[in-house]
């Protein structure tokens, strides 16, 4: 019995290893897809072939696909992989399956950070003025959660009290963003409103740059942190039993979790869906031992924001839609497909 | 280590919550190694708190050791290594297999000093669940487990850990006679061959009457009786503490049997203005 289920377990594994392996390739085939297509008038094959050899391509056609094409399309898939990531590492430290990074304000932080930027158009002192947006957006984002840590560590820091500031913090720059709009010019509104639907077509190679820094930095950390993470989900008082500082996990979980979300919503404004949806898609397919589930998460996120990016250069025809608008029209048909089958297999 | 050392030294214990303290220099005499101690007492009593205190979960102070290890203060991680500590909550449903969040309870963090490797994590989990009897359950995903199931998948996370002090709170609460039966005949059997201390929290007297060395009576953050089962739970005990009127008799096979007969005249309604605030993850209280 005991050898049989030492077996079992070992296929479990296997098993998880190969999805997530599986999840790896459509990964890197959805980026494939989402560099082939676009407005311009590019065979698909002709872009596979331009980045291998790069030499073959006519001026233009080089600047498309170096300049546009793959910057963005690598964009799209950093920040699925880092909002997925962050709201996986949230579900389970909040214990709340609706948490995402934008639950606590995150993304409300940054859109005040923007606005003041669009309408006071300032710039710092020593910043270049296409990156004081950008960093406007990110300083509002990672301020707001480290506020948010300081105010639950006030009052005890368990997971309600986290959410319940969160919202009060949503509340709050959304009240303040509304008043930045009331008083803004007629130009400043517009760039706020299109800057806050999520949009990668402000992307640069050194936007592309930071964000995969960030996740070459905070993916190490979340990987270590998995098995406390699955211990956490056994109950609070089991995992503190067993030895894990949930206090310090829940603390640099958080901070792991606003650095990605703010430096995704700096670049490319709000994206709500993928940070709620990614992590339960990993979860439906792979249960929740975080060692397969963070990776697995990392992976669905990319994928769903590749297939959103390719979308929004399909969907309305010679339209690039912004791909905050198309992530839940891509993603949505997954997620229900998978509870539904999940509902299946119970019943 | 000798023998005399083993065991739970209970000195002074100062421990509560935020604005109501429970304890206050609480003592308690020496809790042996290889030995059950049922811990027993109304509600509100302070029976988890006791135990969450021990535990590390609570902030305390004073002087509680452990053999020769001094546990308050001590970082959690490393009490984790001498103390297993399980709520009396339910885990919650989730999507992971029984056998997954038993090994996942083992390498939460490390038991020994040296890590413990992948292969035998598993065989100790499978190990573990076939004490219980539960591991035809290993590969059932825990949201679909009864209560009574998923309580005993908590008692395995426990015991996987091989603390050498072991607190129990209510473990028997959800299940059928015959796995309660298995329960206790298993704590005591740990207890004897592995030399754990173990303080469990029961409600049923019986069960406590039947199964355990010593009984430990609590009553408002104080000791009320302490002693074995015999000594401990008497009529004029359970008059006082629990404001019931009762017989203690002994049957035929030298068994404690106790009859309750109704409650005394003058019911402190008191009681249950004291009952403790409702925590996030204990649920209610039985």
């Amino acid at each position: 019995m005991q050898a049989s289920l030492v077996t079992a377990y070992r296929r479990l594994l296997v098993r998880r290893a190969a999805i997530v392996a599986v999840l790896a390739v459509v990964c890197i085939a959805a980026l494939m897809i989402d560099v082939m297509t676009g407005p311009s008038a590019l065979r698909p094959l002709e872009v596979l072939r331009g980045l291998w050899e790069p030499q073959h391509l006519t001026g233009p056609q080089a600047a498309i696909i170096w300049q546009v094409r793959l910057p963005w399309a690598l964009m799209a898939l950093l920040v699925g992989a880092a909002l997925s990531l962050a709201g996986a590492e949230m579900q389970t430290i909040l214990n709340n399956p609706l948490a995402s990074p934008f639950t606590l304000g995150v993304s409300s932080a940054a859109s005040f950070g923007a606005a003041l930027a669009l309408v006071l158009g300032t710039s710092l002192p020593g910043v270049p003025a296409d990156w004081l947006l950008p960093l406007n957006a990110f300083l509002f984002a990672f301020g707001s959660v480290l506020l948010l840590q300081a105010m639950s560590q006030l009052r005890g820091g368990g997971p309600e009290t986290v959410v319940l500031f969160g919202i009060a913090l949503v509340f709050a720059f959304n009240a303040a963003v509304a008043f930045v709009q009331f008083v803004s010019s007629q130009e400043a509104l517009q760039q706020l409103v299109f800057w806050s639907m999520g949009s990668l077509s402000r992307t640069t190679w050194p936007n592309v740059g930071v964000l995969s820094g960030v996740l070459l930095i905070v993916v190490p950390f979340s990987l270590r942190a998995a098995r406390r993470l699955t211990a956490l989900r056994l109950g609070e008082d089991r995992a503190r039993s067993f030895g894990v500082d949930v206090a310090r996990l829940r603390f640099f979980s958080l901070l792991r979790v606003s650095l990605l979300a703010a430096t995704c919503v700096a670049f490319v404004g709000t994206i709500g869906f993928i940070g709620l949806v990614g992590p339960h898609i990993a979860r439906l397919l792979l249960g929740e031992d975080h060692r397969f589930l963070l990776p697995a998460s990392v992976l669905t996120g990319a994928a769903i924001m590749s297939f959103a990016s390719a979308a929004s250069k399909t969907l309305v025809p010679g339209a690039l839609l912004p791909v905050g608008v198309v992530t839940a029209i891509v993603g949505v048909p997954v997620f229900l497909a998978l509870i539904f089958r999940r509902r299946e297999r119970l019943s | 280590m000798t023998v005399a050392e083993e065991g739970l030294r209970v000195e002074s214990l100062s421990t509560g919550y935020r604005a109501r303290p429970v304890f206050q220099a609480f003592r308690l005499p020496h809790l042996s190694a290889g030995e059950v101690h049922a811990l027993i007492g109304p509600n509100a009593a302070g029976k988890s708190t006791l135990l969450r205190a021990l535990a590390g979960l609570l902030p305390a102070t004073g002087a509680v050791s452990l053999g020769a290890h001094e546990l308050l203060g001590m970082e959690l991680a490393e009490r984790a290594r001498h103390v297993t500590y399980m709520p009396q909550s339910l885990p919650q449903g989730i999507a992971l297999t029984v056998l997954e969040t038993v090994i996942g309870a083992l390498l939460a963090s490390r038991v020994q000093a040296v890590p413990v490797a992948g292969n035998e994590a598993v065989e100790r989990a499978a190990a573990t669940l076939q004490r219980i009897g539960i591991a035809h359950l290993a590969l059932e995903s825990l949201d679909r487990l009864s209560g009574g199931q998923r309580q005993l998948v908590s008692l395995a996370q426990a015991l996987v850990r091989e603390p050498r002090l072991l607190l129990l709170d209510e473990p028997i609460s959800a299940l059928d006679l015959q796995y309660q039966l298995r329960v206790m005949q298993l704590v005591r059997q740990l207890a004897r061959e592995q030399r754990v201390t173990v303080l469990i929290v029961l409600h049923d007297l019986q069960v406590a009457a039947q199964w355990s060395d010593r009984v430990i009576v609590l009553s408002q953050g104080a000791l009320a009786a302490f002693g074995t089962p015999a000594e401990a739970i008497t009529p004029e005990m359970l008059a006082q503490v629990y404001n019931v009127r009762a017989r203690v008799e002994r049957d035929s096979t030298g068994r404690l049997q106790i009859g309750v007969d109704g409650l005394l005249e003058e019911s402190p309604a008191a009681s249950l203005d004291s009952v403790e605030p409702m925590r996030r993850d204990s649920g209610l209280r039985a």
